[in-house]
C-alpha cells in the first residue's frame, strides 16, 4: 500500500504554503496522493488539515507553493472548475430542495447540459449506492443526521469526482451511527475506487479507516506513514503522543546493537529498544514504549531490568485493566493489562509496589520534533 | 387548562386592540358603506349599493394608486436588493453596523420635513433648472407621477433593505461553497441558492412596502400636487371636505378588497415558486 512510491499520483503539494494574515496555517506541505488511495489528514483543531483540505478543494489559494490535481497545476482554478468534490462537516445541503434536487445538483451544473432522464437516473443510482433509493422526493428537514449525511455523499459521489474530500464528516453522529458510517464509507471507497481524503481530530477513525494517515500539528506534516507505521515508528514525540497513547522517557545511548540500541534509564536501567535511525553513544535520547508493551509481575523476572514502580491507580476497562504508576526517577508511568493477564497480579491493590517487566526490543528511539 | 389560560393571557391584549381598533372600525366602515349622505354631510341609514355604482367618479385615485403603489415597490426591490446584498454579503463586517445605520438615519426626521425637501429638489429651481442651466431642456418633475414615484421609493425603502438584509444575512456560506464545490459558477449560485434563499425577505419586504402604499396619503398630496392622488387622498377629500361618509366607506371597502385580494394572489405565487418557507412568519 506503499501508494507514494508506487502507482499513480492524483494529487501533489508542492511546498504549499497558505498564511491567514500572521498565522502560518499551513507550512511548506509537501506530499503525493496516490489513485485510489484512502488518506487521512489527522491533528488537533487547528493544525493546518483542514486548510490542505480546503486548499484541495478550491476554496482557499495557497500562499506559496503549487497544488496538482492529476498533473494539472490548479492554484488559481476556482473549485467550480475542479474535478473534486467535498462532503462538508455540517453537509450544507441546500435546504430549498428535495434530497434528489440536492444530489443532481452538481449534474445541473454540467455544460453542456446532460439529459433530465440522465441526472434522474445517475441520481437515483447514487441514492440507491447510499441506501436512499426511496428517500428522493423527501425534503431536507425530513432526514435525520445520519440520513443528512448519506445525501451529503450521494451529492459527492454522483459527479464521479477523481478525489473526494471529506472533512470531518461524521464528527456530528453519535458513535453506534459513526461506526456504521466508518464502515459503510470503507465499503463504499473499495467499491468506487475514488481516492478519498478524510479530514480528522479522531486518531481511531484514521487509524481503522486510511491507507495512509498525514498527520499534522502547527501547520506542518509531522509524519507520513501507513497506520501501523505511525503507531509502531512514531518519528518523534509529536507523533508518539498524538497517535495512541505511550510513555515517554528519557535515556542515554550506550551502543548500538544493529537496528537496535542500548539505553541507558534515568532511573539507570539499561533496555533494548528499536533505534529507527543510527545513535551515537552518549547522546541524549527520548524513548516511548506504549503501555501495552510493558508487563507487571509481582517478582522479578532474570534477565530483564528490575523496575520496580509504586501503583497509584488501577482503571477498569473491560478488556484491559489500565494501572497507573510512579517510580521516583522515571515518573508516572501507564501499563495496559489484558484482563487475561490480571490473573498474575493477585492481590496486588494500589500503595503497593510491582515490578515493570520491559522485553527486550520494545519501545523506540524517537527523532527530533 | 393552564395551557388554555396561558393561550389567552399571549393573545388577550392584542386581540382586544384589533377587536376594538381594527374590526369593530371595519364593520362600522362596511355599514356606512351601504347607506347614504346625510343632506348635511355626514351618514344617513340606508341600504344601497348606489355608493359602490358610484365608485368609477373617483377612478383617478383607484388608477395612481394600483399604478403606482405596484410600481414603487417594484422599484424599491430593485433598488433594495443590490444594497441589502452589498451590505449583507460584500460589507467588510468593521463597516457593516455603521452602514446600517446609515440606511435608517433619514427615519430619524419627520417625513413631512423630507417631503419638504424633495418639493425645492424636484421644483421649478431644483433639479429642473439645473437640467435647463446644462442645456438638457426643460423638464416638469414636481407634482407629476414620476414626482410621487421618487417620493415613496425614498420614503419607503428601508422598509424594503431589512428583511432582504435579514435573510441574506443569515444565508449559509457554506452553502455557497457547496454550491461552487458542485461546479455552479458565482453567478449560477447566485440564481440557484442566494436568490431562492432570500425570496422570504423579498416577500416580506414587498409585503410590507405594497400595503403601506396601498393606504398612502402624505406623499402623494405633498409631490402630487393634487394633479396625483391616491385613493388616500381621495378618502381624506371625501370624508373632511365632501363630508360624504357613505361615499368615502365604499371607497375604502373597495381598497381593503384590493389589497386583500392581491396580497393572496402574491402570497400563492410566492408559495408556488417555493418561497414559502417557515422562517417569515408570513405565510
Amino acid at each position: 500500500m506503499a501508494y507514494a512510491t508506487q502507482g499513480e499520483t492524483i494529487a501533489e503539494f508542492v511546498n504549499t504554503t497558505k498564511r491567514f494574515g500572521r498565522v502560518l496555517a499551513a507550512d511548506r506541505l509537501n506530499l503525493k496522493i496516490g489513485k485510489g488511495e484512502f488518506l487521512s489528514f489527522l491533528g488537533p483543531s487547528g493544525c493546518g488539515k483542514t486548510t490542505a483540505l480546503r486548499m484541495l478543494a478550491g476554496f482557499e489559494a495557497p500562499t506559496e507553493g503549487r497544488i496538482l490535481i492529476d498533473g494539472q497545476e490548479v492554484g488559481a482554478e476556482p473549485a467550480y472548475r475542479r474535478p473534486v468534490n467535498m462532503v462538508f462537516q455540517h453537509y450544507a445541503l441546500f435546504p430549498h430542495m428535495t434530497v434528489a434536487e440536492n444530489v443532481g445538483y452538481g449534474l445541473r451544473q454540467r455544460r453542456p447540459r446532460l439529459a433530465k432522464e440522465d441526472i434522474a437516473a445517475r441520481v437515483t443510482r447514487a441514492l440507491d449506492t447510499v441506501r436512499l433509493g426511496d428517500f428522493g422526493p423527501r425534503r431536507i428537514w425530513e432526514m435525520s443526521g445520519g440520513q443528512q449525511q448519506r445525501v451529503a455523499l450521494a451529492r459527492a459521489i454522483v459527479n464521479e469526482p477523481k478525489i473526494l474530500l471529506l472533512d470531518e464528516p461524521m464528527a456530528a453522529l453519535d458513535a453506534k451511527l459513526r461506526g456504521e458510517m466508518q464502515t459503510e464509507l470503507l465499503s463504499l471507497q473499495r467499491k468506487l475506487g475514488i481516492t478519498f481524503i478524510l479530514v480528522t481530530h479522531d486518531q481511531q477513525e484514521a487509524l481503522s479507516m486510511s491507507d495512509r494517515i498525514c498527520l499534522m500539528g502547527k501547520g506542518r506534516i509531522a509524519q507520513i506513514g501507513t497506520p501501523r507505521e505511525l503507531y509502531d515508528r512514531p518519528a518523534n514525540r509529536y507523533v508518539a503522543d498524538f497517535v495512541g497513547r505511550a510513555n515517554i522517557l528519557t535515556g542515554t545511548v550506550i551502543r548500538n546493537i544493529g537496528e537496535h540500541a542500548l539505553v541507558r534509564l534515568a532511573s539507570n536501567h539499561d533496555v533494548v529498544v528499536e533505534a529507527p535511525h543510527p545513535v551515537s553513544p552518549g547522546a541524549k535520547v527520548d524513548l516511548a514504549i506504549r503501555p501495552e508493551a510493558l508487563r507487571l509481575a509481582t517478582a522479578p523476572q532474570p534477565g530483564l531490568p528490575d523496575i520496580v514502580a509504586k501503583l497509584c491507580r488501577m482503571t477498569f476497562l473491560g478488556e484491559h485493566v489500565e494501572y497507573l504508576l510512579s517510580h521516583p526517577a522515571l515518573g508516572q508511568l501507564q501499563v495496559m493489562v489484558p484482563r487475561q493477564a490480571e490473573r498474575a497480579l493477585p492481590g496486588v491493590d494500589t500503595g503497593h509496589e510491582v515490578h515493570i517487566l520491559w522485553d527486550q526490543g520494545n519501545g523506540l528511539i524517537l527523532g527530533q520534533d | 387548562m393552564t395551557k388554555g389560560r396561558a393561550r389567552w393571557l399571549l393573545l388577550g391584549p392584542a386581540g382586544l386592540w384589533y377587536a376594538a381598533l381594527l374590526v369593530l372600525p371595519l364593520a362600522v366602515v362596511l355599514v356606512y358603506s351601504l347607506g347614504e349622505r346625510a343632506p348635511a354631510g355626514g351618514y344617513a341609514p340606508a341600504l344601497t349599493l348606489a355608493q359602490y355604482a358610484n365608485l368609477g367618479s373617483r377612478w383617478a385615485a383607484f388608477q395612481n394608486t394600483l399604478l403606482l403603489a405596484p410600481a414603487g415597490t417594484l422599484a424599491a426591490l430593485l433598488i433594495a436588493y443590490p444594497l441589502a446584498y452589498f451590505l449583507a454579503v460584500r460589507a467588510n463586517p468593521r463597516w457593516r453596523t455603521l452602514l446600517l445605520v446609515l440606511v435608517i438615519v433619514p427615519f430619524w426626521t419627520s417625513i413631512l420635513i423630507r417631503s419638504y425637501a424633495w418639493i425645492f429638489l424636484l421644483g421649478g429651481r431644483g433639479i429642473p433648472a439645473l437640467l435647463s442651466d446644462l442645456g438638457l431642456g426643460d423638464i416638469r418633475l414636481i407634482n407629476t407621477p414620476f414626482a410621487v414615484l421618487v417620493g415613496i421609493v425614498y420614503g419607503y425603502l428601508p422598509l424594503m433593505v431589512f428583511p432582504i438584509y435579514v435573510s441574506l444575512e443569515k444565508l449559509d456560506k457554506r452553502l455557497l461553497e457547496a454550491s461552487s464545490d458542485l461546479g455552479a459558477a458565482p453567478w449560477r449560485s447566485f440564481l440557484q441558492v442566494t436568490l431562492p434563499l432570500s425570496l422570504p425577505g423579498v416577500a416580506t419586504g414587498s409585503m410590507l412596502v405594497f400595503i403601506l402604499l396601498m393606504g398612502e396619503y402624505l406623499i402623494p398630496q405633498m409631490l402630487g400636487g393634487g394633479k396625483v392622488f391616491f385613493v388616500g387622498n381621495a378618502l381624506v377629500d371625501l370624508f373632511l371636505q365632501s363630508r360624504n361618509w357613505a361615499f368615502g366607506s365604499a371607497m375604502a371597502v373597495t381598497l381593503v378588497a384590493i389589497m386583500l385580494v392581491t396580497v393572496t394572489l402574491y402570497m400563492r405565487f410566492l408559495r408556488r415558486i417555493g418561497a414559502a418557507r417557515d422562517d417569515t412568519g408570513l405565510m
